[in-house]
């Protein structure tokens, strides 16, 4: 009776061995925007590289469950076949020839042919271009998309927004053209383009073709989609009519189930000593600037830092430990630290977990042994032993006590404190990193990320690890991390950023709904 | 049992386990072509004596992650420098050799400072950039030795009485000093205990360096320098470190090659000392950003036993001097080896 275009059924797909979709079913009618919204790491783009044969899904082991397209069973192995299918994809980042104009652009690698004397004695591939006739299917394709871009441009020198709509309209320029996915296509856009580009979906979704629509702003979806699916943890938690859901309600799927779940912290940060203060902080880290931002953390507290993706959370603590270049004040216990060196920072008692595991926490080619005691051994000019007056040596079974102790008490999984680093599993090395900034002794920790790519078991542990050495050692820890649900978990309060800024700083009690609008920056 | 054995053959090097079963062919070939085994052993002892200390120059640059050290020249026109500069101010015997030192010293911690200030410029291109370094430095030494104001008459040429001599013999200098040394003789067999004992007592000091909490910070910033960064280590300063470190050894190390060769040789001779360095540590098991003093002796006692082995085997078997070749083929060959290896560690895992 329904005519679905397409049909994802009971898809299911893990990356060596952690499960990112469980189960998620997906029906589009032709002519029907779904919007498709969730946190990072959802599962959102692993679903829709799936739909568009992604080389990553099919060199990780392919996929679970069925794709029907028209009704019929689909195998979408590559991106070919997903081109075939009549399946388009506008990807986040262009993927546009610069030095080729518009036009070429469009049609690049479907051009319509001449023959000529050369291609006849050595076949089709040395047919002559039929300019004129690209030149219209190209117009053709612009206008369909409802706005003027010069198809003669070079993609080099066009705005943003024109590269976007090239996109888009190479994809509606294909015949076949039965599902468009677009992926966050008005992040980039200003806010007249981001209309233009809005309406000229509407627009295409007249004609019948279907639209998954991707995007972090839910006004935009409220605005132009039919349906809207919420994608949690590699399920579908919400799949509704556009008129019976708000904003608020959407956050609170995308967040979490679990609202007011929170157990009420038992403990009561009466005292609001401030320890540090940043004043005016920027800080140049690609993809993650900060911009202006100001904020007191108190002693003895669990902060959290929060918000999307590239607002800027992840540049507060790199920026205070030196590893990127930064500007602003810090203030720490009435003493202003300077940011420039990462000697600065840590000879104050300040250590860094860093997100990058691999690339800045660990030495992945040297034995745990190294890993653990380096930090402490540099800064506090600890686990050396003396030998004459001015030659001090590593000091071997000071360093193997003080590693098999958080072998121990963090339960990392290895074979001996000689082991190397690469070999142990994500979990295991985030609990090394922790250990190294433990053996430390700080007063102050900043930790970013602690528990990204890590299973439900290692992240419980981590965080646990957090929260007692907090209580233990009345360590003050600022904790920057995408989940918001973990963040409630453990923090006391938890500041959002979003643009570089600080947009709101709440109790972690605070109703999720709050968090993610501060995220979102909509304004309920 | 298979694929232990393929671990075994992994672990070792298959390289390496070619370049040994080659010299202990030769070795067990030798007495065959008539070649007298003691004067063979003697002769690898003699040139391991001499080379040793230019091969272990590269472990600090390679510990620090500055990769091999093809700018070895710098260091061995600092060596060069200080000869020279005692034998003209009159030193003679032992006192020439010490006086060498003393002014290699300053001249070595200069150049590895600019050079050191140099590769921190350049990260990730350091060993293509050293090389040509390295040889600019030689061709632009080249017209200092004939224009400094030298005035020994055992150093200048004789009909003009000025600019160096592209060969100076050490009699009267410093020529074996640390061989002689000590010296044990067993029949034919004479074993170089001093420039041996020099070797031993450098090894054991950069052992003992890198055990200091500097020394870890060394070989951290060779394994991962965002680490080291992030762990307050200063890496510019460590890297600069490092390349004073090889810079300086590579002096001694050509003025240990001098005493035990007997000669001085300036001009275009440092152009060519880099690359047996470089792949006698390859080749004793190094890689690109891991060294200890193990692969040292190791890769100096193979590449040496086939520098000195093959001339007297393989020109009695087939009469025709093929050491040449193949030491170029050996040096070069482990060198291009290593280099494609390097990929491979970061691969891994």
């Amino acid at each position: 009776m329904d005519n679905y275009v397409i049909e994802m059924k009971n898809i299911k797909k893990s990356y060596y061995g952690t499960t990112v979709l469980h189960d998620i079913s997906l029906k589009l009618k032709s002519g029907e925007i779904v919007g498709l919204v969730g946190e990072n790491g959802a599962g959102k783009s692993t679903l829709m590289n799936i739909l568009f044969g992604d080389e990553v899904i099919s060199s990780t082991g392919g996929y679970e469950g069925e794709i029907l397209i028209d009704g019929k069973l689909a195998t979408i192995k590559s991106s070919f076949d997903a081109l075939n299918l009549g399946i388009g994809m506008v990807h986040q980042e262009f993927s546009l020839i610069p030095g080729f104009t518009t036009t070429e652009n469009i049609l690049f690698n479907r051009e319509p042919t001449r023959g000529s004397l050369v291609s006849n004695v050595f076949g089709e591939r040395l047919n002559t271009l039929d300019r004129k006739r690209m030149n219209d299917i190209a117009t053709e394709a612009i206008d369909k998309v409802g706005v003027k871009i010069d198809k003669d441009m070079l993609v080099s020198s066009m705005p943003v927004g024109h590269k976007q709509f090239t996109e888009i309209a190479r994809e509606i320029s294909k015949d076949n053209l039965k599902v468009l996915i677009l992926d966050e296509p008005t992040a980039v856009l200003t806010e007249k383009e981001a209309t233009t580009m809005l309406s000229s979906i509407k627009s295409l979704a007249s004609r019948g073709i279907a639209i998954i629509f991707i995007s972090h702003r839910l006004n935009e979806i409220l605005d132009i989609c039919n349906r809207v699916v919420v994608i949690r943890d590699g399920f579908v938690v919400k799949d509704s009519d556009i008129k019976e859901i708000t904003v608020e309600e959407i956050t609170k799927q995308m967040i979490g189930r679990e609202v007011g779940d929170r157990k009420k912290s038992s403990r009561n940060v009466s005292n609001k000593n401030v320890i540090m203060s940043i004043k005016n902080l920027y800080v140049d880290m690609a993809g993650e600037n900060v911009k202006n931002l100001s904020l007191d953390i108190y002693d003895g507290e669990i902060l959290g830092i929060g918000g999307l993706a590239g607002q800027g959370k992840l540049g507060i603590p790199n920026g205070i430990m030196g590893l990127y270049d930064a500007e602003g004040e810090v203030i720490y216990k009435n003493e202003k630290i300077d940011i420039t060196s990462p000697m600065n920072t840590l000879s104050k008692d300040i250590a860094f977990v860093s997100e990058d595991r691999r690339g800045v926490g660990l030495l992945l080619d040297e034995s745990l042994e190294w890993n653990i005691s380096f930090l402490t051994m540099q800064v506090k000019n600890k686990f050396l032993k003396k030998l004459l007056k001015f030659i001090s040596f590593r000091n071997k079974d000071e360093i193997k006590s003080v590693t098999d102790h958080y072998i121990d008490a963090l339960n990392i999984k290895c074979t001996s404190s000689k082991q190397k680093a690469r070999e142990l599993s994500g979990g295991n090395q985030q609990k090394v990193c922790l250990a190294k900034a433990f053996a430390m002794q700080p007063k102050f920790l900043f930790v970013s990320e602690p528990t990204r790519g890590i299973d439900v078991g290692a992240k419980a542990l981590v965080l646990d690890a957090l929260k007692v050495y907090n209580e233990q050692h009345n360590t003050t820890i600022v904790m920057i991390s995408s989940e918001i649900e973990e963040l409630r978990q453990i923090c006391d309060r938890i500041a959002i950023v979003s643009d570089g800024k600080i947009a709101g700083i709440c109790d972690a009690t605070e109703s999720v709904e709050k968090f993610g609008a501060l995220m979102i920056g909509a304004k309920v | 049992m298979q694929d232990r054995l393929k671990n075994i053959i992994r672990d070792f090097g298959v390289p390496r386990l070619i370049i040994l079963c080659f010299l202990l062919l030769l070795f067990i070939l030798a007495p065959f072509v008539g070649a007298d085994l003691p004067t063979q052993f003697t002769n690898l002892f003699n040139r391991f004596s001499w080379n040793a200390v230019l091969v272990l120059a590269m472990v600090p640059m390679i510990h620090s992650g500055c990769g091999l050290n093809f700018g070895l020249p710098f260091g061995i026109i600092a060596g060069l420098l200080g000869g020279t500069i005692s034998i003209e101010l009159g030193f003679t015997g032992a006192m020439s050799f010490v006086m060498a030192i003393a002014f290699a010293t300053p001249f070595a911690i200069i150049f590895g400072f600019l050079y050191g200030v140099l590769l921190n410029h350049i990260k990730g291109g350091e060993m293509m950039v050293a090389t040509y370094v390295g040889f600019s430095a030689v061709s632009f030494m080249c017209m200092m030795w004939l224009l400094l104001p030298y005035h020994s008459p055992t150093m200048v040429w004789g009909y003009e009485g000025k600019g160096l001599r592209t060969t100076i013999s050490l009699e009267g200098f410093y020529d074996k000093v640390l061989s002689r040394f000590l010296e044990i003789r067993i029949g034919n067999l004479v074993f170089p205990t001093g420039a041996i004992l020099f070797f031993v007592l450098l090894s054991f000091l950069m052992w003992c360096f890198l055990k200091t909490k500097t020394g870890t910070a060394m070989t951290a910033v060779g394994s991962n320098p965002i680490f080291a960064k992030a762990s307050g280590v200063n890496v510019d300063k460590i890297r600069t470190l490092s390349v004073i470190m090889s810079t300086w050894l590579a002096a001694i190390g050509i003025l240990i090659y001098e005493q035990g060769f007997g000669f001085i040789q300036l001009y275009m001779a440092p152009f060519n000392m880099a690359l047996p360095a470089v792949s006698a540590i390859l080749i004793g098991g190094a890689t690109v950003n891991k060294a200890s003093i193990a692969n040292v002796v190791i890769g100096t006692l193979l590449f040496q036993g086939i520098v000195t082995m093959t001339p007297t085997v393989m020109n009695s078997m087939i009469h025709m001097d093929m050491s040449e070749v193949i030491r170029i083929i050996v040096s070069n060959g482990m060198i291009l080896y290593a280099l494609t290896r390097k990929n491979d560690d970061r691969r891994g895992a």
